[in-house]
């Protein structure tokens, strides 16, 4: 094992399977001569040349459908979007073009593609900078949607992206970039779909991803002080997401959390918990309570106050706690 | 560029007459409610497809638009199956999910049918993409009207080709109307190839006429299977039919509508070959007859298919 950034993880994931499949190359905004703008693919450049780093023009609808022609003429591309935000300049590339070729055109296709963007908050960068999106894609049949929370999982899980065929829109957090980590030396994969539980517990299930996993495990930290056991589970993949494990875990707490960094409507805890409402009601001991930030864009100023953090998330371990049927 | 032959010369008349012939039934079991949804025929377009496609292998790839049957006809997309798709069945190729606005077959290299006005041109630029990638000889053209280049899509993806040299030729099919829009008040210009000066990229406009069409293009998949880069090449045609199939079309006058009917690019290229003594006059009724009979055929075909089961819907949505 070695102690690497989140950052070098995704680049060590892009580098590897670019070494081992001559089919994979990155394009984007700046991810040639500048290495990315966070770094993530610094030295692939000179490593892969002009041909696989492929700078573009501003322009991500034209280089991200760009992509889904040439993965649908058997090319694995990586697509960079500089922020989540400016996905929404390609949503007709992604919702109409990427998710639809392969079921529309009758499975004649596949689409190895993986759009990969760093999302959320912590650089104080204002409405159009902090977005978190995830919800959107998730809610698109024919996307996948993967977010990793720690080196050894983005690494792993964009190495699985990249060698899956169909499109995985691949959410990185730009508050984690800096993070280090435990990673193999050797090839390994985290495979989509499963989730992993990050920290065992038996009296409430907190259900998140990314950031807010790392929140989830401080807030758990500060309760097992009060002697209470949080289970922490992370999806890690949001679409398909995996219900067998997060059934597994309500059956055993019966009280249910879920975190993340998105506005909390209509968010991807909305799903799990109406899931869970359905399909397993009679394990919940309590109301479900949602983690989510406040309805309202990123504020510049009000940033902090803004995204949710471990005293959020704590509160809602007790306020399920506080509450039964 | 080297002239026809004889024998491309007889068909391009061929196929171009399997377009129309094609499409006229289509807007016949569309009537009579066979299938559904919207259709979009090109009639009065047929040159530009055929002149085009007639440079293309299998192995070359279109991307076209909702006005695509055309194009999938000319690039060789075998009927019976095409038929299928539109009549919703199971056997069609896209196994009754596309209909006429998303029908594709990559093995004629047929990228599909795009329901978003200017969505297949950055798609069809991939597909140029992969090509110059994999050191391939192979050519992609993409289709579309001059209203798909008030989109962004148009430009980002000229833009990147003309930086990267990519192998592909643009294919405006200028017919006057965007939707129910004249060209007038969405166009600042006459002349769609002045916006290729922006990307420093060569354009060549043409008439509606298969010869010239043919020639044109020669030049430009030419240009492009020699790495030279990308050719904007304008066909200026007329829409003899609304926007859709049933578009009452109140909103040009009638006058406009005779006018666009009255060109005729199958009639004006018919007295072509009677003159250049390539056809009799028996030998046009015989190709119509043939091309009718794989036409019925293919209806016949298509009727008879089966449609998916609902319990096919989610079938290999993924991989």
């Amino acid at each position: 094992m070695k102690d690497i950034r989140y950052i070098f993880a995704v680049k060590e994931a892009m580098e590897e399977e670019m070494e081992r499949d001559e089919s994979v190359f990155l394009i984007g905004e700046d991810v040639g001569l500048a290495g990315g703008s966070f770094g993530a693919s610094r030295g692939l450049y000179d490593k892969f040349g002009a041909k696989r780093i492929v700078d573009t023009p501003i322009s991500e609808l034209g280089f991200t459908s760009l992509a889904a022609g040439a993965a649908s003429c058997g090319l694995r591309p990586i697509v960079e979007i500089m922020f989540m935000d400016f996905v929404t300049c390609c949503m007709d590339s992604i919702v109409n073009q990427i998710a639809k070729m392969r079921y529309m055109f009758g499975n004649q296709y596949v689409m190895p593609i993986v759009v990969r963007m760093p999302e959320g908050g912590g650089l104080n960068a204002g409405p159009q900078h902090s977005q978190c999106l995830e919800a959107w894609f998730a809610h698109v049949p024919g996307l996948k949607v993967v977010m990793g929370a720690t080196p050894y999982d983005v690494k792993g899980l964009l190495k699985a992206s990249i060698r899956d065929d169909n499109p995985v829109i691949f959410i990185e957090n730009k508050t984690l970039h800096a993070m280090k980590g435990a990673v193999p030396e050797e090839d390994y994969v985290v495979p989509l779909g499963k989730a992993d539980v990050k920290r065992e517990g038996s009296d409430v299930t907190i259900v998140t991803a990314s950031r807010l996993v790392h929140e989830s495990l401080k807030a758990a930290d500060a309760l097992a002080e009060d002697g209470i056991s949080v289970e922490v589970v992370d999806l890690m993949t949001i679409q398909p997401w995996d219900r067998e494990t997060v059934f597994n875990s309500i059956a055993k707490t019966h009280r249910l959390v879920t975190a993340h960094e998105a506005v909390k409507q209509f968010g991807f805890g909305a799903e799990i918990a109406a899931t869970v409402a359905e399909e397993i009601l009679d394990e919940l001991d309590a109301p479900i309570v949602r983690v989510g930030a406040p309805f309202a864009p990123a504020s510049y100023s009000l940033e902090k106050a803004y995204v949710p953090d471990a005293d959020d998330v704590k509160n809602a371990v007790m306020q399920t706690l506080e509450r039964s049927f | 560029m080297s002239k026809p032959t004889k024998e491309q010369l007889i068909e391009f008349f061929t196929m171009m007459v399997k377009i129309r012939k094609t499409e006229e039934k289509l807007m016949e079991v569309f009537s009579n409610g066979e299938i559904l949804g919207f259709l979009h025929v090109s009639i009065g377009q047929e040159a530009a497809p055929v002149g085009v496609c007639a440079h293309l292998n299998d192995s070359d790839y279109i991307s076209t638009t909702h006005r695509g049957h055309g194009h999938a006809i000319a690039k060789g997309i075998d009927l019976k199956y095409a038929m299928a798709e539109l009549f919703g069945k199971k056997e069609g190729f896209c196994m009754g999910r596309s209909g006429s606005m998303h029908l594709a077959d990559l093995r004629k290299g047929v990228m599909g049918a795009n329901g978003i006005v200017g969505g297949g041109i950055p798609i069809a630029t991939g597909a140029a993409f992969a090509a110059q990638y994999k050191h391939t000889d192979q050519v992609a053209v993409a289709t579309f009207g001059e209203g798909a280049t008030g989109e962004g899509a148009f430009h980002e993806a000229l833009n990147f080709a003309a930086i990267k040299k990519l192998p592909i030729v643009y294919l405006c099919e200028n017919n006057g109307w965007a939707e129910f829009s004249p060209q007038h008040v969405h166009m600042p210009i006459k002349d769609v190839i002045k916006r290729a000066a922006a990307y420093d990229m060569p354009a060549v406009q043409v008439g509606n006429d298969v010869i010239e069409i043919y020639e044109a293009a020669g030049e430009a998949v030419a240009r492009a299977r020699a790495g030279e880069g990308p050719t904007l090449l304008e066909v200026r045609s007329d829409r003899w039919y609304g926007h859709y199939v049933g578009d009452a079309q109140n909103y040009r006058g009638k006058e406009v509508v005779a006018a666009a009917m009255g060109k005729d690019c199958i009639v004006d290229y018919e007295k072509y070959l009677a003159k250049a003594k390539v056809l009799k006059k028996a030998d046009f009724a015989k190709i119509v007859e043939q091309v009718q009979a794989e036409i019925d055929e293919a209806v016949e075909f298509a009727r008879a298919c089966p449609f998916p089961e609902p319990s096919e819907m989610t079938d290999g949505l993924y991989a």
